[in-house]
């Protein structure tokens, strides 16, 4: 099995120590890892904001990189999803629909395809988990405090795993942190309010570090944590899950 | 946005100059969702129930043409005059002429957001008719000249202390009275004199039955049956897409309308209106205002589901902060922003915007409307149709020819972190709006992919 | 074209393909346990019960708790004793100090506590709704369990008007701080009969 790594852009720029941590977790679980160097990003900044017709560009590069991996893996829900609800090709539907059947966010790739149940990880801090939406509710990575379904959730199950970690609990399991792409600086006011009353939540529940699925979220709440001094950290699932801290 | 009016994204910002206030706002709301997943929770038929009411919804609009004509057939058979508007100011028309011709120059109304959308008590007002909005919350923001801001809770962004202002104001209680109790007996007497002695009733319409002709009208107040059964005209306004087959649907909905609305497991009253009571006359105005141009988009159609409970605005994270008056339309929060632009593209270009699209007001959604992914949809095509921004427009093309090109990308992203500039988070904006409340990332020293290129040598 | 004929025939364009209508959602039978559900439920809408064996006791009930009442009216004969007589056929509006009225229901709902009352039971449609306390009675045996069986219960029935009525009027408008007593009755009594 051969899994193709796709980095999102910001990730790539921002965020190396996520990805490092995604590449060294799934060699360390016996995968055979390749990232294609030509990468750039999948195209959802357009897309959503009402550019996806300007978005082929992207898609072209996306298959041209991906398309013969068994698996594509990638340490963002938000940007998988993306790709699995909008990555098409004119010249090559039948490749974008192979891409769009075969990526998968990291947790879920641990847990659904791997079957990960045994970790070595230690991180022995207080955490709060960030739903992150996209992940969440796109990708079902977590079941919606809004159905009336059972309970299951793919990060904590993995997180569980994970020595000396205590999860934190929140008055609002899954509330959007209002990062939400071009929404960020577009509807700046609701965007930063939103992103401090989520930072706020797991302040109270007393977190050390606010980890997701998502980068960007965290990114976003990151923000706002150092505006605010703050000493809680923001680090991706994958560095957690990667983690050998004693 | 028509030149001079206030985007949403500028009105939130004003909503957000009192940091207090949205916190209060955003508890109120959330506490009105909290009481709807518990409602919820206690039915583990549930998502079945939602399923069910969505794929009657479904029936419906596939076969709109002929249960409206059943429908008609029916009520005018019950002895209900049946009136076709095409828009807004034909609604309008038909109702000033009803009032005229019964000699009617002084109404009472209870809730309808269909009489918002068509401005029924601006026009009624400029034709020397005086209305009186007799839900509570309606007549509180009537009394502030203002427009609801909920589809469910009218007033819910005024506190009890302003509400008290107007009331001393309007109807004489002490100053300084702001308890709700007591603010509601006195709503309560001063309505009560309203409904003795005017003559003609309008109410809203939940759901029309195909079936039987009759109309159900659902309140917590009671005020549109003291309306209707007081007065001697009654006229109920529905748009056409309130229709549902069979009478026995409507065990269905009202299961999940207030459950989803407010937590409770049924409104006090779910009045049946199917005949008028002898002596009274009753109309029915079936308004069409853009609905069946809805129904012709593919993508949008299922938008016209909509049963008006507003659990997508109590869950919208976005709504919740920044108020229902940011939406500046008659139906504020997600479903708003999924209905409007079909009304009005031009003028309601932000709204499918106000939103991160987080999806959780489809999954409050009794009928399970997709409205994210509508969300979504409705910017791809305010983009094409030529209603973003121009500058906006640049950036992307901008940021397309980067992103597609993986060695220009890697160059930029050397000279200075390309993303920082060009990202989502900065795009094109000199004022950097993402730094007013929020630091930067920091720049590594090095990206990923340098980092791979490096250590992949040294394997 | 009028705009009835634009209207219909823009929706046979527009209309989607054919979809069909769902299964009805089964229901689970009632029994004693809906009662119980009832009972609690219409306490937590801020209605009152009283459970009572024949009209004697109703008829006890309302001597007692509705006393200092000026104008009591009911639909029901069997409380003649205690209600105004010839109250019926008038001018609705002239039910504006209608202290109490006490009508009967054809059923309730566990679910929900919802009465089902059609206008032959109101005498007067406004009955309900304009009386400053409401009392329905209703036989222990007509608690149905959901709303589902309601309906089949209804049926094709023929009626004017028919309401459900779960609990008193009431409001939440201002702040969302509950108010019992809007523009209908204040109180609502449930005389559970049986």
């Amino acid at each position: 099995m051969t899994v193709g790594l796709f980095i999102p852009c910001y990730i790539d720029q921002f965020y190396p120590n996520a990805a490092i941590a995604t590449l060294t977790l799934l060699k360390k679980l016996g995968v055979d890892v390749v990232y294609p160097t030509k990468q750039t990003c999948c195209g959802q900044p357009m897309a959503n904001s009402g550019f996806e017709h300007l978005t082929q560009g992207c898609n072209d590069l996306f298959i041209e990189n991906f398309s013969e991996f068994d698996y594509v893996v990638s340490p963002s829900g938000s940007c998988v999803l993306h790709i699995k609800d909008h990555l098409h090709a004119d010249k090559a539907e039948d490749k974008a629909l192979g891409i769009r059947k075969k990526i998968y966010e990291l947790t879920e790739f641990l847990t659904d395809v791997l079957k990960v149940e045994k970790l070595t990880a230690s991180f022995p801090h207080k955490v709060g988990v960030h739903q992150s939406c996209h992940g969440q509710r796109g990708l079902m990575l977590a079941q919606m405090s809004e159905l009336v379904e059972a309970p299951f959730s793919k990060p904590l199950h993995l997180l569980n795993m994970v020595q000396g970690l205590e999860l934190i609990n929140l008055k609002r399991p899954d509330e959007c942190c209002g990062f939400g792409g071009t929404f960020c600086v577009a509807e700046e006011a609701v965007s930063v309010k939103m992103g401090k009353d989520r930072v706020a939540d797991h302040l109270n529940g007393g977190a050390e570090y606010i980890t997701a699925a998502d980068m960007s979220c965290l990114m976003h709440m990151e923000g706002i944590l150092r505006r605010q001094n703050s000493n809680v950290k923001v680090i991706h699932i994958a560095e957690i899950l990667n983690a050998q801290e004693f | 946005m028509s030149t001079g009016a206030k985007d949403h994204a500028q009105l939130s910002d004003i909503f957000n100059k009192d940091e207090a206030r949205v916190d209060w706002h955003d508890e109120t709301l959330w506490f009105v969702r909290a009481k709807r997943d518990k409602a919820a929770n206690s039915l583990p038929e549930w998502e079945a129930l939602r399923e069910t009411a969505s794929q009657i919804k479904d029936n419906v609009l596939s076969n709109l043409h002929d249960y409206l004509l059943q429908f008609e057939a029916n009520a005018e058979k019950n002895g209900i005059k049946v009136h076709w508007a095409a828009n807004g100011e034909e609604h309008n028309k038909i109702v000033h002429s009803i009032l005229k011709e019964s000699g009617v120059n002084r109404i009472v109304k209870s809730k309808s957001m269909l009489t918002e959308e068509c401005h029924l008590n601006d026009y009624l007002h400029k034709n020397d008719i005086e209305v009186i909005d007799t839900d509570l919350g309606e007549r509180i923001v009537q009394l502030a000249e203002e427009p609801p801001s909920h589809i469910v809770l009218p007033c819910i962004h005024k506190k009890k202390e302003e509400i008290g202002d107007l009331f001393h104001k309007h109807l004489g209680t002490p100053e300084g009275a702001s308890d709700p109790v007591f603010l509601t007996a006195a709503a309560r007497d001063h309505l009560r004199e309203k409904f003795i002695t005017r003559k003609a009733a309008i109410t809203g319409v939940n759901f029309a039955i195909a079936e039987t002709g009759e109309f159900v009208v659902c309140t917590n107040e009671g005020n549109a049956d003291m309306g209707a059964h007081l007065a001697d005209v009654h006229i109920a306004c529905m748009g056409i897409e309130k229709i549902v087959p069979l009478r026995k649907h409507l065990s269905v909905f009202l299961r999940i309308l207030t459950r989803s609305a407010t937590g409770q497991p049924i409104t006090t009253y779910s009045s049946h209106f199917k005949k008028p009571r002898p002596g009274q006359t009753m109309h029915i105005v079936l308004v069409d205002n853009g609905r069946t141009t809805q129904l012709g988009r593919e993508d949008f159609r299922n938008s016209l589901k909509c049963i008006r409970c507003a659990a997508c605005m109590n869950t919208c994270p976005v709504y919740r902060r920044s108020g229902g008056h940011s939406y500046h339309t008659a139906i504020a929060g997600p479903i708003g922003s999924i209905l409007a632009p079909n009304l009005d593209m031009k003028n309601y270009a932000d709204l499918p915007f106000a939103s991160t699209l987080c999806g959780s007001c489809s999954n409050v959604c009794p009928v399970k409307i997709n409205i994210h992914e509508q969300l979504y949809k409705w910017r791809q095509v305010i983009v094409k149709e030529g209603y973003a921004d121009p500058k906006k427009a640049m950036a992307m093309k901008a940021m397309d020819f980067t992103l597609s090109n993986p060695s220009i990308y890697k160059f930029a992203g050397k000279a200075g972190r390309w993303v920082l500039k060009h990202a989502p988070f900065t795009v094109n904006n000199k004022l950097n709006l993402w730094y007013k409340h929020r630091e930067m990332p920091e720049s590594p020293k090095q990206s990923f992919g340098e980092w791979y290129k490096q250590n992949n040598k040294n394997d | 074209m009028t705009s009835r004929e634009e209207i219909l025939a823009k929706i046979k364009t527009n209309q989607p393909g054919a979809r069909p209508l769902p299964a009805d959602l089964t229901t689970v039978p009632g029994g004693m346990e809906s009662i119980m559900q009832f009972k609690t439920v219409l306490s937590a809408i801020g209605g009152a019960i009283v459970e009572v064996a024949n009209f004697e006791e109703i008829t006890k009930y309302i001597q007692q708790e509705f006393k200092d009442k000026k104008r009591l009216i009911s639909t029901l004969p069997e409380l003649g004793s205690v209600t105004e007589s010839g109250w019926e056929n008038k001018d609705p509006h002239s039910y504006e100090d209608v202290d109490l009225a006490v009508i009967k229901a054809h059923f309730g709902v566990a679910e929900n506590a919802a009465l089902w009352i059609t206008e032959d039971l109101m005498q007067q449609r406004v009955v309900p709704f304009i009386c400053q306390q409401l009392a329905v009675v209703v036989n222990k045996v007509d608690i149905v369990a959901t709303m589902h069986d309601a309906y089949n219960k209804i049926g094709d029935a023929e009626y004017g008007f028919g309401s459900f009525i779960a609990g008193p009027s009431k409001t939440a408008d201002i702040e969302q701080s509950l108010v019992l007593g809007a523009h209908g009755p204040k109180t609502m009594t449930v005389f559970l009969l049986g």
